[in-house]
């Protein structure tokens, strides 16, 4: 057979898409996006202390990780959450497709809310967790740690929705502490002291509008505003002006993470692994097991993963449980083993702190059932505290308690509290 | 007469890694090659003053930890240097990398498609999967199922608990890995047809297959099994190109007392009585040794080296119908200068990984189908790096090498045998390609080595030039390879063993071959392994 002679289909002259795909080229030069506020919080970064938080530049601590926490607890603390995975769900069919997604009954959730829900796989594995917003009848947004497009978009085929991805279009910051609604209200966000907890409305700001829901990680009072990114910078600006006599701060993720384990909330890929990144097929998990089985709705028809979940509830295949620890002491049990009558290992523990506001040493764990189900008796945990080159290793009793670890009344206080 | 403990065929990696695994246990070993050099396909050559190409194998990955640990290949000379990524050029004067930041990965993906760069995790997760389930696989010999000895039931528990342990879906996937397509398995995940391209090459390589073939979903995988220094899933160049493995090894050998013969090419294994007592050179010199290793592949071991008397005819059947299609060729070019593409921004990473053209899965099916019709490929694959990026001891300051593994190619053109004609022809292909990518490329050669099939077989001994010495196909691995019945390193004829990449787990420069073979020679030798580690544990 004769061999042919290479004649390769032309190339077209390059569109618009393809000239916009090629000015992204450059994004390989910059490994850690800066955020919105990156100017803003460059310029307070004394420590110099980033990490990786999604493909972002984010701090850990801005200028001292305990001072910052207290800024939350007695204060104001700005955090920028931008780099949170955040998607725009909108058409006639949003409600219903969220409903079909996501694990609480989203009928119920009115327009101008807010709910912390999670979807699973159809093995009723947890993929994420995150919050809803509702936008209005037919808008939403989901935020969360992981990303699910391919997910959203598969689920969506079928329904009259439109699932965008707008995590970098969308600029995002946690206003956290006793004097954020005064930080709010001298900023002139007028009618603010309206919002009561899981509340969302939007404020004009800049010629556009900031949407600000009162929300937050940190079980305390505190809000959460979503911005369009070029006025971010303005945003950020108006809250820090108006905070100056109210002690605002910027901070970083430890602080932030340390009042977020005092509310007793989880962190996806630090105290669970997410199904669509779990190697090991024993390391997934069912909302039963990490505490978020009070989402479930089981009245609201199907969803994603409810048959799953049904047949190991009935069949008792649930093999894990989520539980807060108090544990003696005040040396944190960061992933240390927990113990039953102090031999049999039961779980480990995925965050520990000794809490200022508890005035108790806590932890989240997770343990085999029926242990921290059933048998709550006899739990210890083994604590090897690196001292000097030495472990000192301690075997202290744990007893399981519910969370949050702390009520803050100030949290759901109406109107809130003019600190 | 001086007969040797054992005698290796050939010295390309495997065989040497055999050899120095039984010289460590004390044996007295020759290792005969052919060739002037030793290396096999594992070799760097210079063709050209100042330059050395890597002349058939030119990334490094899937050579095991274990074995450049046990055989001490750092202190003999082996650096592997990880590289950045790589790319696929695409037809509108973009291109698709591949980078090694994970963000800098999905972002890259998301110019193309938000929805497919999302898609990727997934993807990763369940690929890492089986490569897990498949890894603690290299380094055992398979079992043989029909075998009813402890060993083979222990091996074969070990198989079948590995595989129960494994959750249905897992199983599932297992399964269809095994058998898919890689097209169909891409399908799974991505949308994006550049995206889908830039994958499925891992599915075709060394490879007589298209990417809509069932079979090349393992193909994949195979090539997913590597790491570089404990970076899962990373290649490198070896520090003066791939003959730095096989010069290691034999700078190994040598150190623990081996023996190697260049320009020894054996015409036959001595067989007295159904034994192997030795090889024959070519030229009538006779070499004795109590067993006989041939690093040689499957069918030239047994078609060429021993006579058909002295094998079972049913076995003979099996290794004439072994998969050992040639199907990818070399071509290995001396710049004088880096080649630009204007598609790449200066500072670029990707200069420095691996570069591809074949931006969808069509043209990479096209170019399988000009194979089967007795052609080269006319737009053919190419697997593209310039090694001196990052290695400044392959090429005089300022000017590089560039290796190119150019799929497909068949063993015969139409038929009949390659011509030289056919030879400038099929480098034309190539280089017309390249150079579609980057203006002025022609004027920078220097000098260039051009393999076809035919030129691969006649140096370095590979069946019809395939560079796994038999296809990665379900058919033909574990207890299958080369062929059922004779997948434990040994053959009919008493004391000799095969050690090549036509025995399990396979191809590519891994070494497994190699030291699970010497693994079961010293067992019917009852000595000692203690030297060999075994594979690390996958935790």
């Amino acid at each position: 057979m004769a061999q042919a002679t290479r004649r390769k289909p032309v190339a077209k002259a390059a569109g618009a898409t393809v000239s916009a795909r090629i000015a992204a080229q450059s994004h390989f030069q910059t490994l850690r996006l800066g955020t919105p506020f990156q100017p803003r919080i460059d310029a307070l970064a004394k420590t110099q202390d980033w990490y990786n938080w999604a493909g972002y530049r984010a701090p850990h601590s801005l200028w001292d990780e305990e001072l910052e926490y207290f800024a939350i607890r007695s204060q104001a603390a700005l955090f920028d959450i931008s780099p949170m995975t955040k998607y725009r769900i909108e058409g006639p069919d949003a409600e219903a497709l969220l409903n079909r997604v996501t694990l609480r009954d989203v009928t119920k959730l009115r327009p101008s809310r807010v709910h912390y829900t999670a979807w699973c796989d159809d093995k009723g594995f947890v993929l994420d967790d995150g919050t809803l917003f509702r936008l209005s009848q037919t808008r939403f947004r989901l935020c969360s740690q992981e990303r699910h497009l391919p997910w959203l978009l598969d689920s969506a085929v079928g329904f009259d929705v439109k699932v965008e991805e707008e995590t970098e279009a969308v600029a995002g910051l946690a206003l956290q502490g006793p004097t954020s609604f005064a930080v709010l209200r001298d900023a002139g966000f007028a009618g603010i002291e309206r919002l009561r907890i899981f509340d969302l409305a939007d404020f004009p700001h800049g010629g556009g509008t900031v949407s600000i829901s009162r929300t937050g990680f940190t079980g305390d009072l505190g809000y959460e505003l979503f911005v369009p990114a070029d006025k971010a910078l303005s945003l950020w600006d108006r809250l820090m002006t108006s905070g100056e006599l109210r002690g605002i701060r910027a901070i970083g993720y430890t602080a932030l993470n340390r009042a977020r384990l005092e509310a007793g909330l989880m962190v996806a890929n630090a105290d669970f692994t997410t199904a669509e990144h779990a190697i090991r097929a024993d390391r997934l998990r069912m909302p039963d097991e990490i505490g978020l089985g009070f989402m479930i709705d089981l009245e609201k028809g199907h969803f994603n993963g409810r048959r799953a979940i049904l047949e190991a509830r009935a069949k008792r295949k649930l093999r894990h449980v989520l539980v807060g620890l108090e544990i003696d002491g005040n040396v944190p049990a960061e992933h240390a083993i927990v113990y039953h009558k102090k031999a049999q290992e039961v779980g480990l523990v995925s965050a520990a702190m000794w809490s200022p506001m508890a005035k108790r040493n806590i932890a989240i764990a997770s343990l085999a059932r029926p242990y921290g189900d059933t048998m709550v008796e006899d739990l210890w945990v083994e604590i090897y505290a690196m001292r000097e080159l030495q472990y000192q290793k301690l075997m202290k009793r744990a007893k399981v308690v519910a969370r949050p670890f702390i009520n803050l009344d100030r949290r759901t206080a109406n109107p809130p509290a003019d600190f | 007469m001086k007969a040797w403990d054992a005698i290796i065929i050939g010295g390309g990696h495997n065989g040497l890694v055999n050899a120095c695994y039984l010289q460590r246990a004390g044996l007295d070993v020759l290792v005969v090659e052919k060739n002037d050099w030793v290396g096999g396909a594992a070799t760097s050559r210079e063709l050209t003053p100042g330059f050395l190409y890597s002349n058939c194998s030119y990334v490094c990955s899937l050579f095991r930890p274990e074995i450049m640990r046990d055989l001490e290949l750092p202190r003999f000379g082996l650096q592997v240097i990880s590289y950045e990524g790589g790319a696929v050029f695409t037809r509108d004067g973009d291109y698709l990398a591949n980078y090694r930041d994970h963000d800098a990965h999905r972002r890259e993906f998301a110019r193309f498609s938000k929805r497919d760069a999302e898609a990727y995790d997934r993807y990763a997760r369940d690929v890492t999967r089986q490569c897990r389930f498949i890894q603690p696989l290299l380094m055992r010999t398979a079992p043989d199922p029909t075998s009813l000895r402890p060993r083979d039931l222990g091996e074969l528990l070990y198989l079948g608990k590995k595989f129960a342990g494994l959750s249905a879906e897992e199983m599932a996937l297992t399964l269809r890995f095994w058998t898919m397509s890689i097209s169909e398995f891409l399908d799974e995940y991505f949308e994006t047809d550049v995206i889908k391209a830039n994958f499925a090459l891992s599915g075709i390589i060394g490879t007589a297959l298209g990417p809509m073939s069932p079979g090349t979903a393992y193909v994949l995988l195979h090539h997913y099994m590597g790491e570089v220094d404990g970076s899962v899933g990373a290649w490198g160049y070896a520090r003066g190109g791939m003959g730095a493995v096989t010069k290691a090894l034999a700078a190994s050998f040598k150190a623990s007392g081996g023996t190697i013969r260049t320009g020894a090419e054996v015409d036959h294994v001595l067989i007295q009585r159904g034994k192997a007592k030795g090889v024959v050179l070519v030229g009538g010199e006779e070499i004795y040794g109590r067993l006989v290793v041939s690093n040689a592949d499957v069918k030239r071991t047994f078609l060429k080296l021993v006579e058909e008397k002295e094998l079972p005819d049913i076995f003979l059947r099996r290794v004439r119908n072994f998969k050992i299609r040639g199907s990818s060729g070399k071509v290995n070019i001396a710049l004088n200068s880096l080649p630009e593409f204007p598609a790449l921004p200066k500072d670029s990473p990707v200069y420095r990984g691996d570069m591809h053209f074949t931006d969808s899965m069509e043209r990479m099916e096209r170019a399988y189908d000009d194979w089967k019709a007795g052609r080269w490929s006319a737009d053919p694959f190419l697997d593209m790096v310039i090694p001196t990026t990052l290695d400044p001891t392959m090429a005089p300051p300022g000017k590089h090498f560039m290796s190119c593994f150019v799929q497909y190619a068949p063993p015969k053109i139409g038929g009949r045998e390659w011509t030289d004609a056919d030879r400038d022809g099929f480098a034309e292909s190539v280089i017309a390609q390249i150079a579609e990518y980057s203006p002025g490329f022609r004027d920078r050669i220097v000098h260039m080595e051009v393999r076809t099939p035919r030129e691969i077989e006649a140096e370095v001994g590979l069946t019809e030039g395939n560079i796994f010495q038999g296809e990665l196909t379900f058919d033909q691995l574990l207890f299958n390879r080369p062929v059922p019945g004779y997948a434990q390193y040994r053959s009919p004829v008493g004391g000799l063993y095969m050690c090549g990449s036509s025995t399990h787990p396979g191809g590519g420069v891994m070494g497994a071959p190699g030291r699970n073979a010497a693994a079961e020679i010293l067992r019917d030798l009852a000595k000692s392994t203690s030297h060999m580690s075994p594979a690390h544990d996958v935790i």
